[in-house]
């Protein structure tokens, strides 16, 4: 039987959700999942119960002070030590900026190919050292059928492309692995963090209201704020804005952007371009707000309301004030 | 203080991007070329590290003898010097490109001292390997942090701090130089050419090497359109009279 490696990402004392994906993606393969976990930020029992659930076998702690604070290298080398120890035949992680760092650091490391961004992992790839895998170009706008040939297949799931779903299974079984990291690498580790106001963020808010070229000017935005300030989201928008300087990189949501997957996206006053839409693709619903009933985003938009979104966006923010009192 | 850029030329796609019929490639009969945001970022940012602390900014592209365009435009934004790792412009895997890559560097520190910073794109626009420069990075022995949005060297104390994009915030991070990093899109607002800038860039001398790198395990067999999205939309309505039934969706989906 195949032996399946997932690389478990943390944020803070948890396992960030993305993992479960992976973890979800890697049980169409027919092996032993084994996580790798660095690091004694996050709890083990808590970890071996989390990741159980959704059908680790066995979680290897990797240990050394070096991994107690994010640091690319250091994960890296320790992916690889790791694989070095336990020979998979497949590495996994979720394609987050992370996911796809530490694999790759890892793979470079021990001189072996890495494929990014799979939509899924395909049975074959457990035990056939020469597969093909459908991956994601152009952030999503493309697809390429891949080959992929070694003895060790390294590669990521594209993140939102599996949804993550619980196996029920039981906690899986604990070990340690100490493991030797050079000093050096202390030199990518994260020394600090400036964190904006505290609340919900661009890819982790249930409704994002989005702004395009049409909303025209940096005040103009302030209806979009008030609508998504009501109903606990965020404003987001589209590469034309940024370029425009209207509002921060931070909020673009597209292939160079950010990835967004609300309950509900509001698009209002962007024509959906491909190099957009890959970032919004993943929300659960979609309402367009445009002048254009022909915009590619009102297309494929679950919801359309056809109109100007400067008298729009106010009215729809005075609605929800009426209703909250 | 040396910066070094790394550039991929690719299509400049519309609103839908074709395959050709035999599925090898994008089909760009009627497209121009760029390079990614990200790496139009790291330019900038190029330019204007070696415009503060004196020093000078490098571009490389590996790739068809054409991608000298795009170290023109490069030239055109202020980049002093230019390298082309020529290709017959089929597409080569992420193994291969790192290795000539690397190569490349070695030779060129090799004759003009090291370089204190390489930028690479977080990804490149069409493959997204997430990889060229992290593996030209461990060949080359330097540290590397990637998806970086703010770049702030310290030369006397020979460090460069950077700053990570995470849900919410940043990290930071602090890295002896040499050092590398995949920058992302935000990290600036790069300029536009200008006219002199131009007519600079046409006189630039680029330097033209043979690109050599043993192939790696990943090949492509072909691209191909993601299935379409089956619509199924719904008009809820014209204009500022549609806000009873937007909020009554936004009910429904449980978000009020
Ligand atoms: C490699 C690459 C990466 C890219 N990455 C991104 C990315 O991450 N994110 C991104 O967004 N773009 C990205 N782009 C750019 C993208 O191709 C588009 O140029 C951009 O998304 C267009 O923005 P827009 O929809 O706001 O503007 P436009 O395309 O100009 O659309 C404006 C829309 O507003 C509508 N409209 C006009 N007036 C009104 C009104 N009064 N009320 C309502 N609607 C109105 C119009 O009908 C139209 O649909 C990328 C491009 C490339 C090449
Ligand atoms: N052919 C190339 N020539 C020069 N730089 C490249 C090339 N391919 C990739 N790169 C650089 O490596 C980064 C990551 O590419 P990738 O691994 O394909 O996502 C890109 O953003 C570029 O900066």
């Amino acid at each position: 039987m195949a032996d399946i490696l997932i690389l478990a990402e943390t944020e803070g004392d948890d396992i960030v959700d993305a993992t479960l994906e992976a973890l979800t993606a890697a049980r169409s393969l027919d092996g032993d999942l084994h996580v790798l976990l660095c690091g004694d930020a996050v709890d083990e029992d808590a970890a071996a119960e989390k990741l159980g659930a959704y059908g680790a076998d066995t979680v290897h702690v990797a240990e050394h002070d070096l991994l107690n604070v994010f640091g690319t290298e250091a994960w890296g080398q320790a992916l690889a030590l790791a694989i070095e120890e336990l020979t998979p035949d497949v590495v996994v992680a979720s394609g987050t900026s992370k996911g796809n760092e530490i694999l790759a650091i890892a793979a470079a490391r021990l001189d072996l190919p890495f494929v990014a961004n799979c939509i899924s992992l395909p049975s074959e790839l457990a035990d056939d050292t020469d597969v093909e895998l459908t991956r994601v170009q152009w952030g999503g706008s493309l697809l390429e059928d891949a080959t992929l040939s070694s003895d060790t297949r390294i590669v990521s799931v594209g993140h939102h492309a599996v949804e993550a779903e619980s196996a029920d299974g039981p906690a899986a079984d604990v070990q340690t692995m100490p493991v030797e990291i050079d000093e050096l690498y202390a030199r990518t580790q994260v020394v600090g963090r400036e964190m904006a106001e505290a609340g919900v963020t661009l890819a982790t808010a249930p409704i994002v209201f989005g702004g395009g070229r049409a909303v025209g000017s940096v005040e103009a935005f302030a209806p979009l704020e008030e609508c998504a300030e009501l109903m606990g989201g965020r404003v987001g928008c589209s590469r034309a804005v940024t370029n425009n300087g209207w509002r921060p990189h931070r909020d673009q949501v597209g292939q160079t952007g950010t990835r967004i997957a609300p309950e509900l996206y509001v698009a209002s006053g962007i024509s959906g371009a491909i190099q957009h839409w890959v970032g919004a693709m993943a929300s659960k619903k979609i309402l367009a707000i445009n002048t254009d009933a022909e915009a590619n985003m009102v297309v494929k938009a679950d919801y359309f309301v056809e109109g100007d979104l400067h008298t729009v966006i106010p009215a729809v923010a005075e609605e929800i004030k009426r209703r909250k009192s | 203080m040396r910066v070094l850029v790394c550039v991929k030329r690719v299509p400049a796609p519309g609103a839908k991007i074709n395959v050709t019929a035999d599925g090898q490639d994008v089909d760009t009969a009627h497209l121009g070329f760029a390079m990614s945001p990200h790496e139009e970022c790291a330019v900038e940012e190029a330019v204007q590290i070696a415009e503060r602390f004196e020093g000078d900014a490098t571009v490389l592209t590996l790739g068809a003898p054409e991608a000298e365009e795009q170290l023109r435009y490069a030239a055109s934004l202020g980049v002093q010097n230019a390298v082309l790792l020529s290709t017959d412009g089929t597409p080569w895997d992420p193994q291969r490109t790192a290795r000539a890559i690397a190569a490349a560097i070695t030779s060129l520190e090799a004759d003009g001292g090291p370089f204190d910073l390489i930028l690479f794109g977080n990804e490149s626009a069409d493959s997204g390997g997430y990889q060229v420069g992290i593996r030209v990075a461990h060949a080359l022995g330097r540290p590397i942090v990637n998806a970086i949005k703010g770049i702030e060297p310290d030369i006397d104390g020979g460090l460069a701090t950077a700053k990570r994009e995470i849900d919410g915030g940043f990290e930071l991070y602090s890295l002896p130089m040499p050092a590398v990093m995949g920058v992302k899109e935000g990290l600036n607002l790069p300029r536009y050419p200008t006219m002199r800038g131009r007519l600079a860039s046409k006189k630039m001398d680029v330097t033209v090497m043979e690109a050599e790198g043993e192939a790696g395990g990943q090949g492509r067999v072909t691209l191909k359109q993601p299935p379409a999205t089956e619509s199924n939309m719904v008009k809820l309505g014209d204009g500022p009279e549609a806000a009873p039934a937007i909020v009554d969706l936004f009910e429904e989906l449980g978000l009020l």
